[in-house]
């Protein structure tokens, strides 16, 4: 086998007995008991998930704020300290580089959160972007990112960390200890559910996904449940909903746009060739990365981003790029290697029933 | 789970079982627990016609998509249809209720033992 990284929690997945898969260059797990059985206790209890593979950096100093606000999407003009935010590192023709949640934990003190795969070039991006004074550090080595998500997570977490997190509402973190050390508790997920990111230092890791599994409540789930979850909730994945070849507009973000500042890839991020669109299949049968997607009179007029049968709802969902003109269109078909599939347009999330976002306060 | 004596086993992990001039044709554990929670298994029709070594359908699981390859060669008599709605049984029963199909033999059926059958899963496994 080639060089995979391993997470602090590699050895304790292996000791499982889980199923293991190199995944952005990291030797992590796919599942433990199954993916169905995963998924459905993600939405009905509480999961942990692995996350430590993805990138975490901090921007501080001096005009950091105002360099941030150049270089990536969000709109910083918005975001109170407390807060994060989801948007994009763009490239000079507006389209998407990564995606990545911003953190403001202070005026001019931030954290970034990116993809593990894009880690070492969003790194370079960004540091090309700043100016002198405003310092950008890649503290991914030292930082582990666990997530717990579900309905019963808020349970979960007060019941061990013996402190309220009702009062934290969605998309804001705050930080708090966990054995001595620094935990940061952001109410974010990728599920669709209920949830926290929790950001711990690297050695400390395997403290705290032993001690949230303590609790008869959480079982551990893999990058399986996850994508199956955040497809349901009708998230994107890097590489597949999000490349270089699109912007965030064709990906039907358009409405996240709506910084004042001059960010890099500005002007293009609106421009519209192709759109994604959200589809539902008719039967169990799943469209998958890579198929065609055709006119029912055969046409083919795009491709299949990603797809699944959805465990929660019965039925095969996908998303696609389409060519814009055939954007109106509400019925294709999936040809697939074995089968053409009828498959008709949708609304998002596919999964309406997702937590996420309740008021828990 | 143990791979059953009494059956015939193809390299590419599926089962028959022989009775008479008939055979109950399916995957192995080691094939389920490779493709992991089965969503959908696409089977032939009564009166199709299946051929040793050659694909009769295919079955998906969250992950994948693979094709079944007949253990042996006949007319398909039966197939199991309770596997439309509740395609996990292939996970849970494997060599019993998972079967897929009842073939009318048109020619003997040879295949792996169960020993030869294990050899070609270590080997595998690796």
């Amino acid at each position: 086998m080639s060089h995979l990284l391993e997470t602090p929690l590699s050895a304790w997945h292996k000791a499982q007995g889980a199923k293991m898969a190199p995944f952005a260059g990291w030797d992590m797990p796919i599942q433990y008991e199954g993916i169905l059985l995963e998924h459905a206790h993600t939405r009905t209890a509480a999961s942990v998930f692995d996350i430590c593979h993805m990138g975490e950096f901090t921007l501080s100093g001096a005009g950091a704020a105002a360099a941030l606000a150049q270089a990536v999407s969000h709109n910083l003009e918005t975001l109170a300290i407390g807060k994060c935010r989801y948007g994009f590192l763009l490239n000079d023709e507006g389209n998407v580089l990564d995606d990545l949640i911003v953190y403001r934990k202070g005026e001019n003190d931030f954290m970034l959160v990116v993809n593990g795969a894009c880690e070492a070039s969003d790194f370079a991006a960004l540091a090309a972007r700043m100016p002198a004074g405003v310092q950008l550090h890649n503290i991914s080595a030292q930082t582990a990112k666990i997530d717990l998500q579900g309905p019963l997570s808020v349970d979960v977490l007060e019941a061990l960390l013996q402190e309220n997190f009702h009062d934290l509402p969605y998309f804001s973190f705050r930080s708090t200890s966990f054995a001595g050390e620094s935990l940061l508790v952001s109410r974010t997920g990728y599920t669709g559910e209920l949830g926290y990111e929790l950001y711990l230092p690297w050695d400390k890791a395997l403290d705290l996904w032993q001690a949230l599994l303590t609790d008869a409540r959480v079982k551990p789930a893999g990058l399986g449940a996850r994508d199956t979850l955040r497809l349901e909730a009708g998230l994107p994945l890097y590489g597949h909903e999000l490349d270089t070849a699109h912007n965030p507009t064709e990906a039907g973000m358009g409405k996240m746009l709506s910084s004042k500042a001059n960010y890099v890839g500005k002007a293009g991020a609106s421009a519209v060739r192709q759109v994604l669109l959200p589809l539902k299949l008719e039967g169990r049968r799943a469209a998958r990365n890579g198929d065609s997607l055709a006119l029912p009179d055969g046409t083919a007029v795009g491709t299949i981003t990603s797809g699944s049968f959805a465990p929660s709802l019965g039925y095969g969902i996908a998303f696609a790029w389409v060519d814009a003109a055939h954007a109106a269109q509400t019925e294709f078909v999936v040809q697939t290697a074995r089968a053409g599939l009828p498959a008709t347009v949708t609304s998002l999330p596919f999964y309406t029933a997702g937590t996420a976002r309740i008021a828990l306060a | 789970m143990s791979n059953p004596a009494e059956l015939l086993y193809a390299k590419t992990h599926e089962w028959a079982r022989v009775e008479g001039d008939e055979a109950l044709v399916g995957i192995t554990h080691f094939a389920q627990e490779s493709l992991g929670d089965i969503t959908y298994v696409d089977l032939p029709a009564v009166g199709d016609v299946v051929t040793a070594g050659e694909d009769f359908g295919s079955v998906e699981s969250v992950k994948a998509a693979s094709d079944l390859l007949s253990p042996v060669s006949g007319e398909v008599i039966a197939v199991n249809e309770a596997l439309e709605a509740a395609p996990e049984t292939v996970n849970a029963a494997p060599f019993t209720e998972g079967w897929m199909l009842r073939v009318k033999l048109s020619a003997p059926a040879t295949g792996l033992s169960a020993a030869e059958y294990e050899a070609v899963c270590a080997a595998e496994a690796h």
